[in-house]
């Protein structure tokens, strides 16, 4: 199991890595699911298999799917490759890279230190387990995870409704402004 | 070591099984056709028509396979492989009796769930690799359409998992010993049914490749092998479909007299059928009434059988 866990942290680290440095959009989207599958295998070997699948299930097949279906939208090609490649030069790099050194740093302090606190219980977590404890002592959390999904859905139901023919009218009331916008 | 080869051997005759019968399933799909819509099928190669399946195969392999110079080289042969991939996954938690099966996981559910959502991918990449707006458009309806269909998927196998408290696909089959979940879940099994066809696009939600205005959709630009893996997936989407109906609906193995995995596969090849006899009689619909048919009228449905089958099982105890 251990030679498992790290070949697939490996797999994530790398995927990551091309995904954030790929000038191609979609083939970024593509090595960003094979980081999440990889995650994915990662939680496995933890012993939570629920999570596992639930990584699957929602960020890579649904999520990603998602922006792929935007980015297939924009139409993007070989001029995008081209704008992203004068656009990434050296010096963005700089500022991440020094974020992600220091959290690096903190990383291997930490595993240095010996002393990490283990989750209570750890061991193979069971679909009932999660469940009893999403809706038992994080309710709130759920909750309020429910409203901002509830917000999200309202604004994009406002946005994408269908405009009354009254209004479309008042629209063309005033045609300096709507001329301007388009 | 014996329990290795053991499960090798169950793993390479399930790989084999699959497959033959998937391209056997194109045979069956015509020939079923015909007799519905009063016609022969395919009856020339063989008794019965039988080595049509051989002469097709023989024909694809033969043609050129072409790449279209415009297109994303790597996508574009990546993704039928990413279509087979996810399927032939989804096969290892379908159980075949109490012991045969390639993994006995206890998400094998969920398993499932994840595996089908990583097959969007296959028509999506396909249709955009391809570089032509057909096939983009073919594209842009197969994610729209599996993701919304997703759902409630998902929501619909839940009242079985209720039931079952589990979502290992063998004891949801064990508990069914006394009544099949067909009976408590009629409305799940519809909810299923529908959101099946839809991930299998297949007739009436074959938009993705809607023959008659987008030449054949997120396919249009492949030929030979790579054409048919999109076809024999297809076909073998199908199967597992069947496959996972009968065991969360239809008691699985379970069955008198004949041992258990001829049991599946019997009560499997009649949900095949079905499929096929809805190919035969429905019209395609139109994108708006999928999408709006969809969330306005399945999803609901999905929810309310949640919500029913969790309050009986809490009153219950």
């Amino acid at each position: 199991m251990n030679a498992v866990y790290y070949i697939s942290s490996v797999v994530a680290v790398v995927a990551t890595v091309a995904a954030v440095t790929g000038l191609n959009a979609v083939h970024s989207l593509l090595y960003l699911i094979v980081s999440f599958l990889a995650v994915a295998l990662i939680f496995f070997t933890l012993g939570a298999p629920v999570i596992a699948a639930l990584e699957v299930i929602i960020y890579a097949g649904a999520i990603i799917v998602l922006f792929i279906f935007v980015v297939m939208i924009l139409n993007l090609g070989d001029v995008a490759v081209e704008q992203e490649k004068r656009w990434t030069v050296g010096k963005m790099w700089v500022g991440p890279a020094l974020l992600a050194l220091v959290l690096m740093a903190e990383l291997v302090y930490v595993l240095f230190q010996q002393t990490v606190h283990h989750l209570p219980g750890a061991g193979p977590i069971q679909p009932q387990d999660l469940g009893a404890t999403l809706f038992g002592p994080y309710m709130l959390g759920v909750e309020l995870a429910s409203m901002v999904l509830l917000a999200g859905l309202v604004g994009a139901y406002h946005l994408g409704r269908r405009r009354q023919p009254d209004e479309t009218a008042q629209e063309r009331q005033e045609p300096v402004d709507a001329g301007a916008r388009r | 070591m014996n329990d290795t080869v053991r499960s090798l051997l169950i793993v390479f005759i399930l790989l084999i099984a699959s497959l033959s019968v998937a391209g056997m399933l194109t045979w069956v799909e015509r020939r079923l056709l015909g007799l519905w819509q009063d016609r022969y099928g395919p009856n020339r190669v063989g008794p019965f028509g039988l080595l049509q399946v051989v002469a097709d195969a023989i024909k694809l392999f033969f043609k050129e396979d072409w790449i279209p110079p415009y297109a994303d080289k790597v996508v574009f042969v990546l993704a039928p492989a990413v279509i087979m991939l996810s399927v032939l996954m989804s096969f290892t938690v379908v159980p075949f009796s109490s012991s045969l099966g390639v993994v006995d996981l206890n998400i094998g559910l969920l398993f499932f769930l994840g595996m089908s959502s990583m097959g969007v991918y296959s028509v999506v990449l396909g249709g955009w690799a391809s570089n032509n707006k057909y096939s983009l458009l073919g594209g842009l309806r197969a994610s729209a359409q599996m993701l919304s269909y997703e759902v409630f998927m998902g929501l619909s196998v839940s009242g079985v998992v209720l039931l079952a408290g589990s979502f290992d696909l063998r004891t949801i089959v064990v508990q069914q010993k006394a009544v099949w979940y067909c009976v408590p879940q009629a409305l799940g099994l519809f909810v299923f049914m529908v959101a099946g066809v839809a991930e299998t696009r297949r007739v009436p939600f074959d938009l993705p490749e809607a023959d008659s205005e987008l030449i054949a959709g997120f396919h249009s630009e492949y030929s030979s092998m790579k054409f048919g893996m999109f076809f024999v997936g297809e076909y073998l989407g199908i199967t597992l479909v069947s496959a996972i109906v009968a065991t969360l609906f239809f008691g699985g193995w379970l069955g008198p007299f004949l041992p258990p995995p001829i049991w599946l596969a019997i009560k499997t090849f009649v949900i095949v059928c079905f499929f096929i006899l809805l190919r035969a009689t429905l019209p395609r619909l139109r994108y708006d009434q999928l999408m709006g048919f969809g969330w306005k009228v399945m999803l609901p449905l999905a929810l309310l059988n949640l919500l029913v089958t969790g309050a009986i099982r809490l009153a219950m105890g």
